[in-house]
């Protein structure tokens, strides 16, 4: 769907090149996370999908189509963009906002009302509630919701997020990043993603693609990454916590064991991860869990051992 | 017992009050329209120009220090005497501080606002009108106000190179030591300036957008 060859940026002034011959394949309907330490290049690669920033070699598709060959303008509106200050315009009401690509693009008033309404609820604003109501009244939390409805009004094939939870609080930014997967799963968007949050990469990418000083140093899928750096930079840069990150990647369900005699006191939902069934075994000083499917019955139970088998799988030695 | 002779004064002279005032409404609203129509354009010209914009301050704020009365002076050897020469200094006296506040309201607008308005695909032309211009109001206007005030009460000036208007009053006034006369220009045309510093104070508030204004 996306395919970056080549990419060179050099900023005037610039000592180095902000992007270095970056070759990337976004393949249709998955997320690409573009995650690096700041300077890496990975905001400067997500604004030349857009030509909000122009490249100065290499080339980019988007669909099969050459940016370069495209009228800027309606490439933009071909794509969604989302950024981390949101940047709702303060003079519009939350509809207007959400409505401005479809304005650009001249759909009459009804489609517009339809289509902001039925945004709203899918990013959990209720539209008679927000409908009318002007960003300042809102908190972060609700901003960056509108910021993601307004980026999917036109339902773009292509979505560009530069760090939309960056600003949040910790427990706003894990509840719109789950809220996020789920309205994702159901539209099917090429998304490249940029944070700079390993966990939230981790979470959220299909792959992920480790920029350094403008170049990709490692691009994979997250178990791969956990489980095959490709350096020490990768390495360091996921974190020394790699096995608990691979468990947190895990859904208990995979794990299951045939219940004993006796059923586990403590349980899990199916859909929680190995790393939250962990934390709970270590809570409760268990050693099994029954894990429970969505209508509260045991479908089996998970066990210490059974968590071990998966850490293990992760850790070098093991991996080669 | 001075405003009483002033008041009797008026109402001897009716008809030159009436035209003195209406001469002095005309030619501050004239020189503040023109100056509008020429400060806000250039600022938006400037928008996108930094080094220019920071040019065009410079020499705003040059402008401004420049006193009313040295105005009027320097535009009488060129244009001579009466209301186009008067109209004429009261554009260049009103033209700092609108293209001041026009250029500054537009550079303070947030730069993510711009980046979020051109990501989404508005040209530039649209990011101005539907995002940048709308945001900048409050402070254009509050430039627009403080041009008025000044127009207002340096058109008392206009008199010294026959512009007309209530300085025609002070001006007398002053040559004839006749104090009830010179309050016959010097208070309406205070209570001008007064009201017009309301009437754009409320212009501005009004003009703000909804989602903007400070409850």
């Amino acid at each position: 769907m996306i395919e970056i060859r080549g990419l060179v940026k050099q900023f005037p002034g610039a000592a180095h090149p902000a992007v270095d011959h970056l070759t990337l394949a976004v393949p249709e309907g998955s997320v690409c996370v573009l995650i690096g330490p700041s300077g890496c290049g990975k905001t400067t690669t997500m604004r030349m999908i857009n030509r909000l920033v122009e490249p100065d070699a290499g080339s980019i598709s988007v669909g099969g189509r050459n940016v370069m060959d495209v009228d800027p303008v309606g490439l933009r509106r071909s794509i969604g963009y989302v950024i981390q200050q949101v940047g709702l315009f303060p003079h519009w009401t939350i509809a207007d906002n959400i409505a401005t690509v479809p304005k650009l693009l001249g759909w009459d008033e009804g489609r517009i009302a339809t289509r902001v309404d039925e945004l709203l609820e899918l990013v959990g604003l209720a539209p008679a509630t927000f409908h009318s109501r002007f960003p300042r009244e809102l908190s972060g939390g609700q901003k960056q919701r509108v910021g993601v409805a307004r980026a999917l009004a036109a339902d773009p094939p292509v979505m560009l997020m530069d760090e939309p939870f960056g600003a949040l609080d910790p427990i706003s930014r894990a509840r719109l990043q789950d809220e996020f997967l789920r309205i994702l799963r159901g539209l099917r968007k090429t998304i490249v993603f940029v944070t700079h949050d390993i966990d939230e990469a981790l979470k959220l990418g299909d792959r992920i693609a480790i920029l350094r000083d403008g170049a990709l140093v490692q691009y994979d899928t997250p178990e791969d990454i956990l489980a095959r750096p490709a350096d020490a930079f990768v390495e360091s840069f996921v974190g020394s916590d790699r096995a608990l990150k691979r468990l947190g990647l895990i859904v208990a369900e995979v794990s299951l064991e045939t219940a004993g005699a006796a059923a586990p006191s403590l349980s899990i939902p199916a859909q929680a991860t190995l790393r939250d069934a962990l934390a709970r075994m270590l809570e409760g000083g268990v050693d099994s869990l029954a894990v429970t499917g969505a209508n509260g019955a045991m479908l089996g139970i998970l066990t210490m051992s059974g968590i071990r088998r998966h850490a293990r799988a992760v850790t070098p030695d093991s991996s080669q | 017992m001075l405003l009483v002779e002033a008041w009797q004064f008026i109402l001897a002279h009716p008809g030159r009050f009436a035209v003195a005032l209406t001469t002095h409404v005309a030619l501050s609203a004239a020189a503040l329209g023109l100056a509008v129509a020429m400060a806000v354009p250039v600022g938006v010209l400037l928008a996108n120009r930094r080094r220019a914009m920071l040019l065009a301050i410079t020499a705003a704020n040059v402008g401004r220090t420049l006193p009313s009365l040295a105005v009027l002076a320097l535009v009488m050897p060129l244009l001579g005497t009466g209301f186009v020469p008067a109209l004429f200094a009261l554009t260049l006296l009103a033209l700092p501080p609108i293209l001041i506040n026009t250029c500054t309201a537009l550079r303070q607008v947030d730069a993510d606002l711009v980046d979020a308005a051109r990501g989404m695909g508005m040209t530039r032309a649209q990011v101005m009108r539907q995002v940048e211009l709308p945001v900048a109001i409050p402070v254009i206007f509050a430039g627009i106000r403080t041009a008025s005030v000044q127009v207002v009460s340096g058109a008392v000036l206009a008199a010294y190179i026959g512009g007309g208007g209530l300085g025609d009053f002070i001006t007398a006034g002053i040559a004839m030591m006749a104090l009830p006369q010179l309050l016959v220009g010097a208070i309406p045309a205070t209570l001008l300036a007064l009201g017009a510093d309301r009437l754009f104070g409320w212009l501005q508030r009004m003009l703000t957008p909804v989602g903007m204004r400070v409850r």
